[in-house]
């Protein structure tokens, strides 16, 4: 369980502002991503994140590119959890097989505010800010599995005996 | 009583061996997995693993397009890098610069076929329903674990089903319809749905206007987009591919979760407006408005009769002098047919640059990238904020016929008035 701080930010926030296109195709360290996480979209952000902060977001957030850094970058910008109403289906397997924390509750999006302290117990399934508490759905088993082993490579190589 | 099945759970349920229905997970053996300049960083992951072989070399497709040829010397070390890798493993699907965009390469050399399951590490994977696959964007990580393990899990889609009907009017194309339907279902309208493009309509569609509309399904946040394979499916493969074709088609009482009736007669011409692909308006509410590059291309829209009508507009006219018009081809099979018809010579002479087939300048890496208050309107599939260049360039997407009329005349521009 860990606390932070609330970055709210609206729907369809895609991998384009996340991580730019330009940045793709350079293999860079994970503290070089952080740098630029979200870069088009709020250039504040990676100047002044901190472990455990929480980002607060619309419907399909991580919309477009399959490029996996858009969920790498905010990993390694200390984002303990991305909480939105929806995820678009590449970026939350990308979430999950990197570690990065995806958790969908319209009801937290509708109540949390940018700079909102949030508590976020993974083990509860409950996110909570002043006073106030919402759930958030389990992940599915397969999911699960991927979680539990540190992310999908950790869990490829379990599979391979390795 | 036995229910109907749709086509993702009657390819998934044959590839994990049982009865499945949307909803289910299962753990599935594609029969291809493509990648493309980011296989560099898929080979960084396959590395964690510890293997020294690839599992099944030949289900490895891979072809570099995103930044060909090498802009900077940092996409030139990765393309070596998986230059030697595939040397090593024995890649022999490796498409190298000259090819052309991963989707378009991969259909025209006979990969994508009826029933197949494949997995690309690109979002417009979707791509190669056109031909009556099911095929969905993955992830690097995920490609890495397939090279390594044959396998990867996927929830059974639910089918949102656009039952097309009536006809295009001139000037008018799958990409306006394909546009019209983002902005009405919105970016997240299919989100880990199927799309499943059927109708009276559908087979009137060419297999290059299929390839936009499966294209594009990504943008509504689709799993895959279909459309059933038909008599012009295997028309279209039957030189490019040795194997049986069987297509797989959803059963007559299959369960849908939405069905959209969509009527084409009487659709006027598209654009989505920045910056968002669901930012819809009929071309005639944007007219007049002023833009600085045109791109007319891309795996959207880079195919042999996206550049006709490119060029039927263009003839013998000159792009008006404020634009710069850009010409992607989508692949090298496409440009030499073009060249071959006299298309090229017709969009040289009437101003237009000429670029290699490749990603170009879609994905802001390289060959056209937007200065600050600049404006593209493109037939591309992206309108993200700073996707082209600058964070505050704008970028306008429409037709090849809307792209082409609007740059001779310097505004976005009604392109019936020209076809």
């Amino acid at each position: 369980m860990s606390q932070g701080r609330v970055w709210k930010y609206g729907d369809n926030v895609n991998t384009d502002v996340i991580f730019a296109g330009k940045y793709t195709y350079n293999i860079m360290p994970p503290e070089e991503m952080a740098k630029h996480a979200l870069e088009d979209l709020d250039p504040q952000f990676a100047q002044e994140v901190k472990p455990g902060d929480v980002i607060v977001a619309g419907k399909n957030f991580g919309c477009g590119s399959s490029r996996e850094q858009a969920a790498a970058c905010l990993k390694y910008a200390g984002v303990q959890a991305v909480v939105a109403k929806s995820f678009a289906r590449i970026y939350y397997r990308n979430a999950i097989n990197l570690g990065l924390a995806v958790l969908q509750s319209a009801e937290a999006v509708e109540a949390l505010r940018s700079g909102d302290e949030v508590e976020v117990d993974f083990a509860a399934g409950k996110i909570r800010s002043a006073g106030r508490e919402f759930g958030f759905p389990a992940y599915p088993p397969a999911v699960m599995d991927i979680i539990e082993a540190g992310g999908l490579i950790e869990y490829t190589k379990k599979k391979l005996g390795r | 009583m036995r229910l109907g099945k749709t086509f993702s759970e009657k390819v998934l349920g044959a590839k994990a061996g049982r009865d499945v229905r949307a909803g289910d997970v299962v753990t599935v053996s594609p029969d291809t997995v493509l990648s493309h300049d980011n296989s560099a960083a898929i080979i960084g992951e396959f590395k964690k693993l510890g293997l020294a072989k690839v599992r099944i070399p030949d289900k490895i497709v891979i072809v570099l397009d995103h930044i060909v040829p090498a802009a900077d010397e940092k996409y030139a070390q990765n393309h070596k890098t998986i230059r030697e890798f595939v040397a090593g493993q024995g890649i022999r699907n490796f498409f190298d610069i000259q090819h052309g965009v991963c989707h378009q390469v991969f259909t025209e050399k006979g990969f994508a076929r009826p029933g197949q399951l494949i997995v690309g590490s690109d979002s417009h994977t979707t791509s190669y329903g056109a031909l009556g696959a099911f095929a969905a964007g993955i992830g690097r990580s995920e490609a890495a674990s397939i090279w390594a393990t044959d396998e990867i899990w996927l929830r059974v889609p639910e089918t949102l089903k656009v039952v097309l009907k009536g006809r295009l009017g001139r000037g008018v194309s799958a990409k306006d319809a394909v546009l019209n339907i983002i902005g009405r279902e919105g970016a997240d309208g299919a989100d880990y749905m199927a799309v499943e493009f059927t109708g009276p309509a559908a087979k009137d569609f060419s297999i290059a206007s299929r390839f936009t509309m499966s294209n594009m399904a990504a943008e509504m946040g689709a799993k895959n987009g279909y459309f059933p394979a038909d008599e012009e499916t295997l028309r279209w493969l039957a030189p490019r591919t040795g194997e049986k074709l069987e297509p797989v088609l959803s059963d007559p009482d299959a369960r849908y979760a939405k069905v959209l009736e969509f009527d084409l007669d009487g659709l006027e011409p598209q654009v989505a407006c920045p910056h968002t692909v669901d930012n819809v308006k009929p071309v005639r509410d944007v007219e007049g408005r002023s833009f600085h590059q045109a791109l007319i291309g891309t795996c959207t829209n880079g195919r042999l009769e996206d550049l006709e009508e490119a060029a039927w507009i263009l003839k013998g006219k000159k792009v008006h002098p404020s634009v710069r018009a850009l010409i992607l081809p989508a692949s090298g099979e496409v440009y030499r047919e073009a060249m071959a018809k006299g298309l090229l010579a017709v969009l040289s002479e009437a101003g237009c640059v000429l670029l290699n087939p490749g990603c170009g300048p879609c994905l802001g890496a390289h060959l056209g990238i937007l200065a600050a208050g600049e404006v593209c309107l493109s037939t591309a599939n992206r309108n993200f904020k700073g996707r082209m260049g600058s964070r505050d360039s704008e970028i306008y997407l429409a037709s090849p016929a809307t792209v082409a009329s609007s740059a001779l005349e310097g505004k976005i521009a009604d392109p019936r008035k020209y076809s």
